[in-house]
């Protein structure tokens, strides 16, 4: 076998220092000067963050595009942290999953900008100082990050297989070993696809968090948000175009040296083996492997994993005690929930209702209806265009292998950096804001119908499509026939995860301004919005929570029952 | 013994008492699987545990590991009751459960690592482990790197490296071909019989007579729902066996006297007059009605007409007892066949059917299904009676789940629906959920 397919931490480090190294030393370096640096500037005074000291200056990106992609790295350290506890509680108790699994479902669904009035929280931990303000920023990345990756997370905790458990618990692993030698490695393959999904979302929310005013709030983290935030301000096209020059090649970085290994490294967590899976390459993964630095890193790493085998309990704990057992506690346990439950909701409502009159309430769901139609068409709109283009794609390999990455690359890429230049464009041809605004809810999430239709159609098996020559099913009676409903569980993938993000985008884009010109479409995401620039709170809550029952309902409505019938219908066995 | 060099010791290593598992249905009512099981495994033999599935010899193994708790009995390691998994026991696995994240040396290394051991020592006694079984080369391969046989050499070397008293081995060949599994099986009788192996006593579980007649000094033969032992078979052979040889043959035609001597359960009394009464707790096993069809074709053809030996018709038909006992059960259970002293013999409808053409076959089988299958009757009896002629299958599945498990209330629902289709008694509509009277036209 080639050494090429070797994980890191098998590889006995030689404490010579190889070619690889030298490339690894550098880029090891400069991210321990630039983590010096960044950390200088937390404990700087607040009245830093103004937009004045923002510079429009090219020069000045790379500095902007680093502090950006750090809050980026933080953030998604946070989300893993986050993963692995609430994740693994909700799995491991069942009491607690009965609380944390339907919160975690409620708590994907609430807009993430509407996370955003925390930021008054923050800032108050630290007065005076830079850290709130960024801590503020992390945490709106992280509420965009967290949700989905703990679900996987949880999901795959739930569906370890049976033999597999059985062979750890009869060769007696303790639970910090089986969480590192069974548990984790399981769980891999789903978490790197959703730590993907959440990174595309994160650069959406964290160019966003930068700049931004919660009432008399107004905070200006350097970054590229801020950036962008300026140069709207001073109409500056030009400098838009440096701004997504610099987000385009920070994506590309984060790409390369952290998602390409790991995509590479999970091929060997998976379970199956997949026919016709190319295996997937990675020069920063081969750095990393054949770097004798790195690997005496991951050594060490490894070594203390293992010294954590030590400790718990040597005999595992017994197997999960019958039902009958404990049924008082699990009566007291769900009526305590539902006390908290019915005390969080009135707190909700009479704080709502001390300030909003209860009429806004039916005008905020009319809204919300808007909003509805706004997304239901444009996945429409998107459906047409993307599953005949993906199916032709899908079916050529090799165009699949270029397109896939790149649909990828347009996925996570932070569509709100192009907003200035659409906006500029309805205010320069006088366009009507309620329909030329909705475009921008879709513009960053179509893609992920577009990627999940190519690995639909290229998973379509060849003796499916030779049995469509051979019986010479052809035109519309193909697509009827065979393409569709081979694409249609993908497709169904990836309109969910495009329809909630653009009910989040819809926050972002159902507003936008160009210089003092402010363009406002009629829906819940302009309300909320609206009411979180003016720092009225109830206002916001408000909206946020009928945004959150819309989500929430669709999904249980729509999504869900569609999703089971397609389960039910594709399945061979 | 004179199979084996090792003298067999006074003391037991395990000692199983009256053990029994149930389940709970939803009805609250009881599902024993297991029934009432004693055993006693001495230092020095391989003992088989030998059953169809559903005899919950499986269910036992999972006991002894300690990996479930009985429901009544205890299992007795040493001296002391087992309560989890304990030192000293280890299982290897049907479906061989290796870490594929993890290196053949990894899986190997696993259990010892777990055993908090210093690591100089985890990587000799692994590596030993590894060359015993003969795995050398490939310590650095992935499990997906390596064929059936090699996967499985690695869940040997990773129960036997913890220097185990017992060694548990459920089906451990019948995921492999059948070359490689022989292969594997004289390999570890090698090791065995020249006490190359760091174990005391072995206890298998398979539902291969031959395999079973081949490795075991003592075979216990298990009765399905509830499982318990109905006989024990002493296994007199010395090593190695030849397969051909008469003795042998006459050993294995015991033991599938004995199988089938005690078809379906020992049936208490109660429950044998609601089987007369034609209620619907019979769970039934699918078996496809082309391989029943199959099956009735070959033994009415030369040289059998009408009487076949069962394993040389399963030897003939290159199917495990496992995959044949159901099979003979659902033809005596639709009176097509009978089953009596290790022979099946058709009835003569079971040999009208092996006659006719397709449409005259449906015609047949639809008729005994009717008769003789109470809940095919009672699904076609509630379409005839409803105006819709129309029926959910949740209201089949919840009458079914008075009397079994979720799980075998959805097999024999399953079944049904198959047998129904073959017939064209009724159809499904699997997309609604539906059971209805006409089929589309």
């Amino acid at each position: 076998m080639s050494t090429e397919r070797l994980p890191i931490s098998v590889l006995r480090p030689r404490l010579v220092p190889g070619r690889w190294d030298s490339l690894a030393f550098v880029l090891v370096v400069a991210a321990l000067v630039y983590l010096a640096h960044a950390g200088l500037g937390l404990v700087a005074p607040l009245s830093h963050l103004t937009a004045e000291r923002i510079s429009l200056n090219p020069w000045a990106l790379p500095g902007y595009a680093a502090q950006t992609a750090l809050r980026m790295l933080v953030a998604m350290g946070a989300s893993l942290l986050f993963t692995f506890t609430y994740a693994t509680l909700a799995a491991k108790s069942r009491r607690a999953a009965a609380v944390l699994v339907p919160l975690l479902d409620i708590l994907q669904s609430v807009p993430i900008l509407g996370f955003s009035f925390t930021i008054v929280f923050f800032l108050s931990l630290t007065p005076g100082r830079v850290a709130g303000a960024e801590f503020a920023a992390v945490f709106l990345v992280f509420t965009s990050q967290a949700w989905n990756m703990a679900f996987s997370f949880y999901h795959s905790l739930r569906s370890i297989p049976a033999e597999l458990d059985e062979a750890a618990r009869s060769f007696h692993l303790g639970p910090w070993m089986r969480f590192w030698r069974l548990e984790v490695p399981f769980a891999m393959p789903a978490l790197i696809w959703n730590m993907m999904m959440s990174m595309s979302g994160g650069w959406f929310f964290v160019v966003a968090a930068e700049a931004i005013s919660v009432g008399h709030t107004t905070v200006t983290l350097p970054g590229i948000g801020s950036y962008i935030a300026k140069a709207i301000a001073a109409r500056d096209l030009g400098a838009i175009g440096w701004a997504i020059a610099a987000m385009a090649v920070v994506i590309l970085i984060y790409d390369q040296i952290i998602f390409r290994p790991l995509i590479a490294s999970a091929d060997w967590f998976r379970l199956e083996q997949e026919t016709g899976l190319t295996p997937s390459r990675s020069w920063a993964l081969t750095m990393m492997r054949r770097s004798r630095l790195l690997s005496l890193g991951a050594h060490t790493f490894g070594a203390l994993v293992r010294l954590g085998f030590n400790r718990g309990p040597l005999r595992p704990p017994r197997p999960r005690p019958e039902r009958r057992r404990g049924r008082l506690a699990d009566i007291l346990w769900s009526v305590g929930i539902a006390l908290l439950v019915g005390l969080a909701v009135w707190k909700i409502l009479s704080y709502v209702l001390s300030s909003v009159p209860s009429g806004q309430i039916g005008h905020v769901v009319v809204l919300g209806l808007y909003t509805l139609t706004r997304v239901a068409v444009l996945i429409g709109l998107a459906t047409v265009v993307w599953v005949p283009i993906g199916v032709h794609i899908g079916l050529r390999p090799r165009l699949a292998a270029a397109v896939q990455p790149v649909a990828q690359f347009l996925a996570a890429f932070p569509v709100n950096l192009l907003f200035p230049v659409v906006v500029s464009g309805i205010v320069f041809f006088k366009l009507d804001p309620n329909i030329w605004l909705s475009p921008l809810m879709i513009l960053g999430t179509q893609w992920y119908i577009l990627f999940n239709v190519i690995a639909g159609a290229s998973s379509l098996s060849t003796d499916l499509k030779y049995v469509g020559e051979n019986l010479h099913v052809r035109g519309w009676l193909w697509w009827r026939r065979i393409a569709l409903p081979a694409v249609f569980p993908f497709y169904l993938t990836g309109a969910i995860t495009a329809a909630g993000g653009s009910w989040n985008a819809s926050i972002v884009a159902e507003v936008a301004n160009w210089g003092n010109k402010h363009l406002v479409a009629k829906g819940l995401g302009a309300y909320i919005a609206t009411a979180t620039a003016a720092g009225n709170f109830p206002r916001t809550a408000l909206g946020i929570v009928v945004m959150s029952v819309f989500v929430v309902a669709i999904n249980r409505l729509f999504w869900r029952p569609l999703y089971a019938r397609a389960e039910r219908q594709f399945r061979m066995s | 013994m004179s199979a084996n060099p090792r003298p067999a010791a006074a003391e037991p290593l395990l000692e199983v008492r009256g053990i029994g598992k149930s389940f709970l249905k939803p009805d609250g009512d009881e599902l024993v699987v297991l029934d009432e099981v004693s055993l006693t495994l001495r230092a020095g033999e391989i003992v088989g545990l030998l059953g169809r599935s559903g005899s919950g010899k499986s269910t036992l193994l999972r006991l002894i590991a300690g990996l479930d708790e009985p429901s009544r009995g205890e299992v007795r390691y040493l001296g002391a009751p087992v309560a989890g998994p304990a030192e000293g026991i280890s299982m290897v696995f049907q479906s061989f459960a290796l870490f594929p994240w993890l290196t053949v040396l990894g899986n190997v290394q696993l259990g010892l690592e777990a055993l908090r051991l210093p690591e100089a020592e985890i990587r000799k006694r692994s590596l030993e482990a590894i060359d015993l079984i003969g795995l050398d080369g490939y310590e650095s391969a992935y499990p997906r790197e390596l064929s059936g046989g090699m996967r499985q050499r690695v869940g040997f070397a990773r129960a036997l490296v913890v220097h185990p008293n017992i060694l548990l081995m459920d089906e451990p060949f019948s995921a492999l071909d059948v070359l490689t599994a022989e292969t594997l099986r004289s390999d570890f009788l090698e090791l065995w019989g020249e006490g190359e192996l760091p174990i005391r006593s072995v206890l298998l579980v398979t539902h291969n007579i031959e395999e079973a007649v081949q490795l075991c000094d003592r075979l216990l033969i298990f009765s399905t729902h509830p499982g318990r032992v109905v006989s024990e078979i002493l296994i007199d052979l010395r090593q190695p066996r030849a397969t051909v040889d008469a003795t042998f043959r006459a050993l294995v035609d015991r033991v599938y006297t004995e199988m089938t001597a005690h078809p379906r359960t020992a049936r208490e009394g109660a429950r044998a007059e609601r089987i007369a009464a034609m209620t619907l707790d019979a769970a039934l096993v699918h078996v496809s009605p082309n391989l029943m069809a199959g099956l009735m074709e070959a033994v009415s053809e030369p040289p059998y007409r009408g009487r076949a030996d069962l394993p040389a018709i399963g030897q003939a038909l290159h199917m495990e007892a496992d995959d044949l006992f159901p099979l003979t059960e659902a033809l005596q259970l639709l009176r097509f066949a009978e089953v009596e002293g290790g022979d099946i013999r058709l009835t003569e409808a079971g040999l009208a059917f092996a006659r006719s053409d397709t449409d005259e076959r449906k015609t047949l089988f639809a008729r005994h299904l009717l008769g003789h299958v109470p809940l095919a009757a009672h699904v076609r009896r509630v379409l005839d009676e409803r105006s819709s002629h129309r029926a959910p299958k949740s209201r089949f599945l919840d009458e079914l789940e008075d009397y079994m498990t979720e799980e075998a209330a959805e097999q024999t629902l399953r079944t049904v629906i198959s047998w129904g289709r073959y017939a064209e008694i009724f159809a499904y509509d699997d997309q609604r959920q539906v059971f209805t009277l006409e089929n589309p036209t």
